[in-house]
């Protein structure tokens, strides 16, 4: 329903408003509209540099010294200590611990909840059957529920299945939480393509999963860019799920950035804690970096999952 | 007839586990939670019922009064501040703006990045000793005052700050496609009436843009409710249970103190609240797809 309302108008560009051809207004509020738009982007901009700004900055400086100093003996200490050694209760590896974990539960849980997403998609629209709209509805409320509601008792049903705690436990808490965004964005896009596309497919005998495989998958790169931004952004943000599902041994990331900065042994490092920071979130910016156009689609379209 | 009740045979094989999967782990734990919710069950589940005594419980607990409240006060100016920032920034893009992308790059990134860093780097920032404050009166503003962050009365704004920073840049974006889909008919009459543009934007561009201004709405609700990250990484709840919130009182009965009852009475309660701001949106676009 998002696409619906969203996703139609997202792809345009700024061609329409330059044939418009709007007056261009005084100097004056030309100034102003920058004046407005530069203060937003240092708003925007302030944090993150000075999340940079402290990872390099020795611990004698940042005491000295402000926030908005420039640091004037940058070393990159602080992330060498945050990726080998930083402490997390009585146990003092490093971040690169979370970062192995996550990346071990972002691969599977981004190529399985894809897959899965796409080949609902693909059946619901393209071979749709009696029910098949009250199942497309049924998910649709489910992406809107809080975690919290379902929490405690999927801990029962993952116990129960000896999932609880586990690597496949947490991965498949992920496939099953994109399955509801991920099953709308690929029907609303495969409902989208010409049908007489897979009418002369079946004519000539190829059945649900050769035409799958062979005419539609082949068809949705942009769509599996869309959602392999919003599952990947997704799931490497994810802390909660993490946290309760992925077991001791599992910990992502975000949850091992979190417990660095909240363990204090004598003076609080910081510098250590912002390399941390910075560190954990440099995956999801490459992505975003990268992806340019399609981050929005891919966010837009998953906001609801939160 | 047996022809059809093979036919679409493999599509229906395809969703059989997605349907399995629904109807246990989110219908089915969402029907536990409400039941539980009507138990007596404390540390550990119990199956027997005693009616709505949880809930007065609930209601009798002073930490679910601040977590509730703080949803509302933390959600409603988030909201607003959001939707209006993030339209009043999608305007000033929409003027043939040079550096459009540099700008739209800045406004956006903060959505790629996690609520935990968001939280750590604005609980940096605005860390008494060492942040924003110590930063100006380092300028020479001795008395300058702004530990907000550590005042259990003004720490929940804090977090709106932060929540603003991160969810601006998608109701931007949102906002700007709605401009740019505006038919360019409309901006013709409006030239040719002579209407100055701020009052085109007023009364005639951004009330056709409800729709849409609505569809943030809900999205930001939706996510508001949900909101937990946040307050772990930059308050964890404080000062005291200041800044705390629904979701992170459930969490916090589940796992930690072990209240199961008045957890799963809590996640009802946040239930209800989604299903209040979902419930009427889904209703009125439904009914107009369906018109």
């Amino acid at each position: 329903m998002r696409q619906v309302a969203i996703g139609g108008v997202l792809p345009q560009t700024s061609a329409g408003a330059k044939a418009r051809g709007r007056g261009r207004g005084s100097p004056a509020g030309r100034i102003g509209l920058y004046l407005f738009l530069t203060v937003a982007a240092l708003f925007f901009a302030i944090p993150l540099l000075i999340v940079a700004a402290t990872a390099v900055k020795p611990m004698d400086e940042i005491r000295q010294g402000t926030i908005f100093a420039w640091p004037h003996a940058p070393t990159l200490a602080p992330f060498a200590k945050a990726w080998f050694s930083a402490c997390t209760g009585l146990y003092c590896q490093g971040l690169h611990v979370g970062f192995l974990n996550s990346v071990r539960i972002l691969v599977p849980s981004v190529i399985l909840s894809i897959f899965a997403g796409a080949m609902n998609g693909y059946a619901l629209s393209q071979w749709s059957f009696r029910g098949a709209n009250l199942i497309l509805t049924a998910l649709m409320l489910g992406a809107f529920i809080p975690y919290q509601v379902m929490l405690y008792p999927l801990v029962k049903i993952f116990s129960g299945l000896s999932l609880y705690g586990t690597l496949p436990g947490i991965v498949l808490i992920h496939v099953i939480f994109g399955l509801p965004v991920l099953t709308l964005i690929f029907r609303n896009f495969y409902a989208g393509m010409p049908e007489e596309l897979v009418k002369a497919a079946r004519v000539d005998g190829a059945g649900f999963f050769r035409i799958f495989f062979r005419i539609m998958l082949p068809m949705s790169k942009n769509m599996l860019i869309v959602a392999f931004i919003l599952q990947v952004t997704g799931i490497w943000n994810d802390y909660l799920l993490g946290l309760i599902f992925a077991g001791r041994e599992n910990l992502p990331m975000t949850v091992q950035l979190n417990n660095i900065v909240s363990t204090t042994m004598g003076e609080a490092e910081y510098n250590v804690d912002m390399a941390a920071t910075l560190l954990t979130a440099i995956p999801p910016l490459l992505v975003y970096f990268l992806s340019g156009r399609y981050f929005v689609r891919g966010i837009a379209s998953g906001a609801v999952k939160g | 007839m047996p022809a059809l009740a093979i036919r679409n045979a493999s599509s229906k094989a395809v969703l059989l586990p997605t349907v399995v999967v629904m109807i246990v782990c989110f219908y089915g734990s969402i029907l536990w939670t409400i039941y539980i919710s009507f138990t007596r069950s404390g540390m550990l589940p119990s199956y027997s019922l005693q009616g709505v005594a949880q809930y007065v419980r609930l209601f009798h607990t002073a930490r679910w009064h601040t977590a509730f409240a703080n949803m509302f006060i933390f959600g409603g100016l988030y909201i607003v501040a959001a939707i209006v920032l993030g339209t009043l920034l999608a305007i000033l893009m929409d003027q043939q703006i040079r550096l459009e992308s540099v700008f739209r790059t800045i406004f956006l990134y903060p959505l790629a990045m996690s609520f935990i860093v968001t939280g750590l780097a604005w609980q940096w920032f605005l860390n008494p000793t060492m942040g924003l404050q110590h930063f100006v009166r380092s300028l020479g503003w001795e008395s300058f005052t702004f530990n907000w962050i550590v005042d259990r009365n003004y720490a929940i704004y804090t977090l709106v700050f932060a929540a603003i920073w991160h969810g601006t840049g998608l109701i931007m974006a949102i906002m700007l496609a709605g401009l740019r889909g505006i038919d360019s008919e409309i901006w013709r009459a409006v030239r040719v009436e002579g209407i100055p543009r701020w009052r085109a934007y007023l009364r005639i561009v951004i009330p056709m843009l409800r729709p849409l201004m609505v569809t943030c709405v809900v999205l930001l609700a939706i996510d508001v409710v949900k909101s937990y990250d946040l307050v772990i990484a930059m308050t964890k709840g404080g000062p005291g249970t200041s800044t705390d919130l629904p979701a992170k009182f459930v969490v916090d009965m589940s796992f930690e103190r072990a209240n199961i009852g008045l957890a799963s009475a809590g996640a009802v309660i946040m239930l209800i609240v989604v299903l209040a701001a979902v419930g009427p949106y889904l209703y009125f676009e439904l009914g107009r797809k369906n018109r």
